[in-house]
């Protein structure tokens, strides 16, 4: 892909991204810039205990402090909901997922190392601060439970009282009789234990959230960093604290960064609102960076077993998976969704594997709650799968790009079923798999791995084969799965009497470019000028009820329901041009933003029809309304599925362990590009996170619950110097159900990246007389080391 | 941040007085340490005695000494010229702390007082034989670290400089620690008029010297004289590196320090 090649500003143009030039000149507007005259500040007592019994919380000598106008305790809280969970999952016995409550401020027991105990309110920041220090808690600390395996234990310790053995659900995915008989009948049984590590996500700006009251509407408004406005206001106002949808606004203006954690409602969104009407003043909270380490949802945190049974060709017959999954403390909004619905659906990524059977345990433990982080299941189904078929190649001693090739899903199969739910539309795997080993020159490896074997470093080539699901849907779908919303994605098109045009996006972008892009869809199907188009999105006010942005979902629903109602405006302008140039509407076609009668050379510009809607002075109102303004709402058929191959070479220095990333090729199929340049961005990032994850990134309790990588001293975020230069193309199959045949981009990277990154290293340290079968991640200098040593 | 009363002394004389008068006083260098701990409110100090003013930064030769003062900025001493001439060890040590906001802010004098047990220029200071000088006295370089975040400073007591006796060659080898860039372990290894020196940081709870390694390179200076031997010490362990991996890593690194000046 070349960023540089394309001048236009419609669809397929690489438009330098508007919102940029604000963002780069620090003249963003985050929630945390929105300073509202009279608001007080508030500040969170947070339980420095894992797992600890309350007492009592003596707040007397907060409340006296100076400056504070409340301290207010789970006493106080008594008649605001628990914060909900947005997805039910049930056991393999069909009982539904354990719920426990999740109180906006502990009740008598804390669960988490930051677990939110009390809420300090005084005018200034410092003075929060400062009677927070002052609010006596009296814990009795217990026992904590932070291991999965240990927590499901019958006579382990409770993070629940009325929950033994810690078990959330017991779930299950495929058929199972069919994957004991493949098995039974395989030539070959490839066995692994895998490790998927907990991340912390790490946005760069932290959550922040200010409660407004207007105690003469009665309106509520809370803004916030969120991904999903719309979603916060219906699980907030409906849940939580009783609001009507009428009487409460939700805005989230800028949002530097997500990942999946501000998808979340978190309780202190709800608290500063709650408060705010409490004490009569709005209300402000800002996460410290240590806060956010805990507090904000943690990712990933699987443990998994995993068997591939192959037959004496190679074909794969049968997968079977058995996976941990931690909950955390609490159950998160989507948390019970993503080891399930959006892990063993994924399971037979781009292979024929006739039969594959998924069991997931979800648990609970006295750790941050865990819920969607960049990928969300996805690279934790497709860690296992592709690492499981690298082993399964070094066993059998099959090439590994070989192995995948034999098992790919071909064109011709497409649609295709899979044995575990999904139908994939379309694809060409076995293309962006030959672009990719072209492009990487796979066949010249054993070359450079001599020549850094000369250098003293071992060298090793990693592959993967990624299957994503992007745009969760259809509604009805999701819904008999267990979802307590809707998956479509709303947008209004408003045409202005000058013809410039409007779009109010229920999608939320939070440094995905929406604004570039969705201008690009709507001026390219317009014909109007790139720059006549405003898009305005993250405040329930202005733009229809909208699900937001999470699952790389964006364009593929976002972008299709602007398509759908762009459609609704030229059908409209249609109907209005046929009147003006005394045509019949059927004779109308719409080029080139101009409403042209088929066949003539007679015309009205778009301008002239949008002014005409709104000046009818010659106008059909007898059966046409005035007005140009349509709304869509697109709830998609199915799922998108991009895929791609990734291919990766890494050296390792023998004394030290340490790995370096020494080259990086990426071949995605993402459908139709809107803009190639913002895509391969995205792609860069997911880069980032995949190899953050694979080498650098881990989040790392002690037995009793304490959190040792709670500061960039000891969780390794990865920065440029630890990425090599990336090198990207493209393929493109045009997704068949959608109206832009997109697919989504956002996550792809940060799924792909991280088997091959571990398979590289394990075939660098295989091939440099270290046999080992696979490391968990991340791959340490010390636990490359390590397992040196051992073999 | 607690508040505290502020001082910005225009000599080092001045320093030490405000800082004597304080109830529970401390120095101000760059900041880079001092200032994360009182944000965090893990410190409150009374008065805050800013060093900026106090005229502690310079770096000079004179004849066979380097000197560089207290206030000297991590980059000033990796790009100084007179540093990478004659010590250039120590130009790329001071070049390969932390990032560039750290190196523009960091001092020497802050670096070496505070004695972060993964702290690079303790390496230099101890492997290169190096005097630190304070408003008092003169202090040996093996006796100013004593412990982790120890060393012999009394209460109060003022770094102004430090000065290095020019050594007839040295290397630093450092393996950093990926997320914070600290040393895990970094070694200096220097061929000094005091003979020759290997000393080590971010192993253990201070910087200190491999007595084994410095007697085998005595016989023969290369790489290869340091095969099997092992320095013991009290290592440091944590989520990052374990006793046994620092303890290899010592090796690994004097080897590299070595063989870069053998
Ligand atoms: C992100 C980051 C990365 C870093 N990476 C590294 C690294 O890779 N390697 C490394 O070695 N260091 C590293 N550091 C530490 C940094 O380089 C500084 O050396 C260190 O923070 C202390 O120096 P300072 O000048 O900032 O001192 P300050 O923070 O101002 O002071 C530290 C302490 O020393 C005392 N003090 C300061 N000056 C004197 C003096 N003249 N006399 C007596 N006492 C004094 C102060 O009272 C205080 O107690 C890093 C720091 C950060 C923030």
């Amino acid at each position: 892909m070349n960023a540089n090649t394309t001048t236009t500003s419609g669809i397929g143009g690489s438009v330098r991204r508007r919102e940029d030039s604000r963002f780069l000149q620090g003249r963003g507007r985050y929630t945390d810039d929105i300073n509202i005259a009279g608001q007080a500040y508030a500040v969170f007592v947070r339980s420095p205990h894992a797992h600890a019994r309350i007492n009592g919380i003596d707040t007397a000598a907060a409340t006296a402090a100076e400056g504070v106008v409340a301290v207010f305790t789970a006493e106080h809280t008594k008649d605001i909901g628990g914060v909900p969970t947005g997805w039910q999952v049930h056991s393999k016995d069909g009982e539904p997922m354990a719920e426990p409550k999740h109180p906006v401020l502990a009740e008598g027991m804390a669960r988490h190392v930051g677990d939110p105990v009390a809420m300090v309110i005084a005018a200034t920041r410092r003075q929060a601060r400062d009677a927070a220090e002052l609010v006596a808690v009296d814990y009795d600390p217990q026992p904590a439970v932070v291991d999965m395996k240990a927590a499901l234990a019958a006579d382990s310790t409770k993070v629940h009282a009325d929950l033994p053995g810690n078990l959330c659900y017991d779930w299950e995915l495929g058929d199972k009789a069919a994957v004991d008989e493949a098995f039974a009948g395989a030539a070959h049984v490839t066995k692994l234990d895998l490790v998927n590590n907990r991340l912390i996500p790490n946005a760069v700006e932290p959550r922040c959230a200010i409660g407004d009251f207007d105690s003469v509407s009665g309106e509520h408004t809370l803004y916030t960093t969120s991904q999903n406005p719309h979603v916060i206001r219906l699980l907030m106002g409906a849940f939580v604290l009783s609001i009507p949808e009428h009487k409460l606004r939700v805005v989230a203006p800028d949002v530097g960064g997500g990942f999946g954690s501000k998808i979340f409602h978190y309780a202190e969104e709800a608290l500063v609102t709650w408060a705010a009407a409490q004490v009569k003043k709005p209300v402000k909270w800002t996460a410290e960076r240590s806060e956010s380490f805990m507090s904000d949802a943690h990712g990933r945190d699987h443990v998994t077993h995993a068997e591939l049974a192959l037959d004496a060709d190679g074909k794969f017959l049968a997968l079977r998976c058995s996976t941990l999954a931690n909950m955390g403390a609490y159950l998160s909004t989507f948390a019970p969704c993503i080891p399930t619905y959006l892990h063993g659906t994924l399971l037979a990524g781009q292979y024929v594997t006739p039969a594959i059977y998924c069991e997931v345990k979800a648990v609970f433990t006295n750790t941050v709650p865990v819920d969607a982080y960049r990928g969300a299941g996805r690279p934790e189904a497709t860690f296992i799968l592709e690492r499981i078929v690298d082993q399964a190649a070094a066993e059998t001693g099959v090439d590994p790009a070989e192995l995948r090739r034999r098992n790919l899903i071909k064109p011709e199969q497409f649609p295709y079923q899979t044995p575990v739910a999904l139908q994939y539309d379309t694809g060409n795997y076995e293309a962006t798999l030959d672009q990719a080993l072209k492009a990487a020159d796979y066949a010249g490896f054993e070359s450079r791995r001599k020549q850094s074997a000369a250098a003293g470093k071992l060298r090793g080539v990693g592959l993967s084969c990624y299957i994503e699901a992007c745009g969760i849907a259809p509604s009805n779908v999701v819904g008999s799965l267990g979802a307590r919303a809707g998956l479509y994605e709303a947008a209004t098109i408003r045409v202005n009497p000058t013809g410039s045009v409007v779009v109010l996006t229920g999608s939320h972008a939070h440094g995905q470019g929406h604004e570039t892009t969705f201008a690009q869809v709507v001026s390219d199907m317009l014909g109007i000028d790139y720059d006549a188009v405003e898009i305005v999105h993250g405040d329930t006010a202005k733009v229809p009820f909208g699900m937001g942005t999470y699952g790389s979902r964006s364009i593929a629903v976002g972008g299709a329901a602007i398509a759908k109602a762009v459609d609704k405006i030229i059908a409209k302008g249609k109907k209005i041009a046929a009147h003006l140039l005394e045509a019949g509407e059927g004779d109308i076609v719409f080029e080139n933003g101009a409403f042209k009668v088929a066949g003539t050379d007679r015309e009205k510009s778009f301008g002239d029809i949008a002014l005409t809607a709104y000046v009818p002075h010659q106008y059909p109102l007898e059966s046409l309304e005035p007005g140009l303004e349509e709304t869509a709402f697109y709830d998609p058929a199915n799922f998108t599925y991009p895929a791609g191959t990734y291919v990766c070479e890494v050296e390792v220095d023998p004394d030290t362990g340490r790995v370096t990333v020494a080259s990086f090729h990426a071949s995605d199929d993402f459908g139709n590009l809107i803009n190639p340049m913002i895509v391969e961005g995205q792609v860069h990032g997911g880069l980032a996170q995949g190899i953050g994850q694979a080498l650098l990134e881990n989040c790392v309790y002690d037995a009793d619950g304490q959190l040792l990588s709670g500061s960039y001293m000891d969780y390794c975020m990865p920065r440029a110097d630890d990425l090599p230069s990336f090198q990207v193309d493209t393929t493109v199959t045009a997704c068949t159900h959608n109206p832009l045949g997109v697919k989504g981009c956002g996550e792809a990277g940060a799924i792909g990246a991280p088997p091959a990154l571990i398979n590289a290293v394990v075939n660098a340290l295989n091939g440099g007389g270290h046999p080992i079968a696979h490391l968990d991640m991340p791959a340490t200098p010390q636990k490359v080391w390590a397992a040196m040593q051992s073999n | 941040m607690y508040d505290f009363n502020y001082h910005r002394p225009a000599s080092a004389t001045d320093a030490a007085a405000a800082r004597k008068a304080a109830a529970d006083g401390v120095y101000l260098a760059g900041g880079m340490t001092l200032l994360p701990t009182l944000k965090q409110r893990l410190a409150r100090n009374s008065d805050v005695v800013d060093l900026a003013a106090a005229g502690l930064a310079g770096i000079g030769r004179d004849g066979g000494t380097i000197t560089i003062g207290a206030m000297s900025t991590h980059d000033s001493v990796a790009t100084s010229s007179e540093v990478q001439s004659a010590i250039p060890a120590l130009a790329a040590l001071a070049g390969g702390i932390g990032d560039p906001q750290v190196r523009n802010r960091g001092t020497i004098g802050g670096s070496i007082a505070n004695a972060d047990p993964a702290a690079d220029y303790p390496a230099a200071v101890l492997g290169l034989n190096a005097t630190v000088h304070t408003d008092r006295r003169d202090i040996k370089a093996g006796d100013f670290f004593t412990g982790m975040f120890e060393t012999a400073l009394d209460d109060g007591e003022l770094i102004t400089k430090v000065t290095f006796p020019v050594p007839a060659a040295a290397a630093y080898a450092k393996f950093a620690n990926l997320a914070s860039r600290y040393a895990i372990v970094g070694v200096m290894a220097a061929k000094t008029g005091d003979g020759i020196r290997v000393a080590v940081t971010g192993a253990a709870g201070n910087a200190f010297r491999a007595t084994a390694m410095e007697q085998a390179l005595a016989g023969d200076f290369s790489a290869a004289a340091l095969d099997g031997i092992s320095v013991d010490a009290d290592y440091n362990s944590d989520i990052h590196a374990s006793a046994e991996y620092r303890r290899h890593l010592v090796g690994v690194m004097a080897k590299r320090a070595v063989g870069e000046i053998a």
